[in-house]
C-alpha cells in the first residue's frame, strides 16, 4: 500500500473539453463505419438475399 | 491500495502525458495537403481505368486511402519529431508544439494504417488494400526510417510512396495492376525529385540544421539544379505519355504539352538563375507550379473519363 501513488492531475477545463469532443470524434467515427459495413455488406449481397432459399 | 489525489469522479490523467491536441491537431498529423493530394490521384485512377465502380464503393474506397495517407504522415510526424522541430517548415506541428504526446501519435498512426488496410480489403479488394500497406510501410519504413536521414537519393526512391495512390485507384476499379497505372506512378514518381529539390533548395539552411541530406545540401546547388532539369524533361515526357497510349485524349494531349512546357520552363529558370534573392525565387516559383502541374495534369485525365471523351 502506498500513501503517495502515481502523480496524477486533474485536466484544465479545456483539456477536459478537448478530450470529450476526441472522445465524440471517436464514437461518430466507429459509428459511420459501422454504417458503412452494412451498406457495402447489403450492396455485396444485393439481390442474392431476395433470393436466398427460405 | 493506490490512495488518488482527486476524487474518482473528476477527470484525472498522468502528469505529463495530458494530451491537449483538438481535433485540428489530429488532421495536422494526417497531412491534410498531401492526403488531398493522394484521393484525387486515386480517383483519377479509378475513373480513368477501364469498367464501373459503383459509387458507394468508390467513396468508401477513396475514405480508406484518405485514412491510409493520413496514418502514413502521422507515423512520419512520430518519428521526425526531432527533425521537425529545428525546421520553420514544420517546427509548428502537433509534436513539436507538445500539442500531441508522441506516444499518442503511434497508437493513432498504427491504428489508423491497420484499420485502412482492412477495411479496404474486405470491402473493397485485397488488390488495393495490398497496395495501400505497401505504400505505407514504403513511406515509413523505406523513406522515413531508412533513407530519409541517410542518402540524398531519398525522396527518389522514396517518392514512390507518394506515387502508389492512382495505382491503388486503378486497382479498386480493376483488381489488378497494369501498364497504364504503372504509368501513372510513373508520373508522379518522376515529378517528386524537381519538386523536393526545388523545395530544398531554398529551404537548405533548414535542412543542413536538421541535418537532413537532401541533394542540394550534399552535392551542391548546382548539382541538384541539373538533376531537376533532368528529372523535369523525363517527367514531362511520361506526363505526356497517357495522351500517347490512348489512356487520356486530345485534351489532355493538348493540356500535358502546355503544362509541361510551362514545367521545363520554370526547371529552366531554376537551372540559369544560380545567385541570390532571383534564385530562391525561382526555386520557389517551381514548387509552387509543379503542385498545380500535378494537379492539373489528373484533373484533365479525370475530367475526360468522367465526361466519357475518352473509350
Amino acid at each position: 500500500m502506498s500513501d503517495t501513488g502515481p502523480e496524477r492531475i486533474v485536466l484544465s477545463p479545456e483539456e477536459a473539453r478537448r478530450r470529450r469532443i476526441r472522445s465524440m470524434a471517436i464514437g461518430w467515427g466507429l459509428g459511420a463505419l459501422a454504417l458503412l459495413f452494412f451498406l457495402v455488406t447489403l450492396l455485396r449481397l444485393g439481390a442474392n438475399v431476395g433470393q436466398r432459399a427460405l | 491500495m493506490t490512495k488518488l489525489s482527486a476524487a474518482p469522479t473528476e477527470p484525472i490523467a498522468v502528469k505529463n502525458a495530458a494530451n491537449q491536441g483538438g481535433l485540428r491537431d489530429y488532421l495536422l498529423l494526417m497531412k491534410p495537403r498531401v492526403m488531398s493530394l493522394a484521393i484525387f490521384t486515386a480517383l483519377a485512377g479509378m475513373v480513368a481505368a477501364p469498367g464501373d465502380v459503383h459509387p458507394l464503393i468508390a467513396f468508401t474506397a477513396l475514405i480508406f486511402i484518405a485514412a491510409g495517407a493520413g496514418a502514413a504522415g502521422a507515423l512520419n510526424m512520430w518519428y521526425d519529431a526531432d527533425i521537425d522541430a529545428q525546421m520553420s517548415r514544420t517546427a509548428l506541428r502537433p509534436i513539436p508544439q507538445n500539442r500531441v504526446p508522441p506516444d499518442e501519435v503511434l497508437t493513432f498512426g498504427l491504428v489508423l494504417a491497420g484499420g485502412s488496410v482492412f477495411c479496404l480489403g474486405v470491402l473493397v479488394n485485397w488488390v488495393a488494400s495490398g497496395l495501400l500497406a505497401l505504400t505505407i510501410a514504403f513511406y515509413i519504413i523505406i523513406y522515413t526510417m531508412w533513407l530519409k536521414r541517410r542518402t540524398p537519393h531519398n525522396i527518389v526512391i522514396g517518392g514512390a510512396a507518394g506515387a502508389f495512390p492512382p495505382m491503388i485507384g486503378w486497382a479498386v476499379a480493376t483488381g489488378g495492376v497494369s501498364l497504364e497505372s504503372i504509368l501513372l506512378f510513373t508520373i508522379i514518381f518522376l515529378w517528386t525529385p524537381p519538386h523536393f529539390w526545388a523545395l530544398a533548395l531554398y529551404r537548405m539552411r533548414d535542412y543542413e540544421r536538421a541535418g537532413v541530406p537532401m541533394l542540394p545540401v550534399v552535392a551542391g546547388k548546382d548539382a541538384a539544379r541539373l538533376q531537376i532539369l533532368i528529372y523535369s524533361v523525363l517527367m514531362v515526357a511520361a506526363g505526356i505519355a497517357p495522351g500517347l497510349i490512348g489512356l487520356g485524349g486530345v485534351v489532355y494531349l493538348v493540356s500535358s504539352a502546355a503544362l509541361g512546357a510551362v514545367f521545363l520552363y520554370y526547371a529552366w529558370m531554376v537551372y540559369v538563375r544560380r545567385d541570390g534573392h532571383a534564385a530562391d525565387e525561382a526555386a520557389r516559383a517551381l514548387f509552387r507550379f509543379s503542385i498545380l502541374y500535378l494537379f492539373a495534369l489528373f484533373a484533365v485525365l479525370l475530367g475526360e473519363h468522367a465526361a466519357g471523351l475518352v473509350g
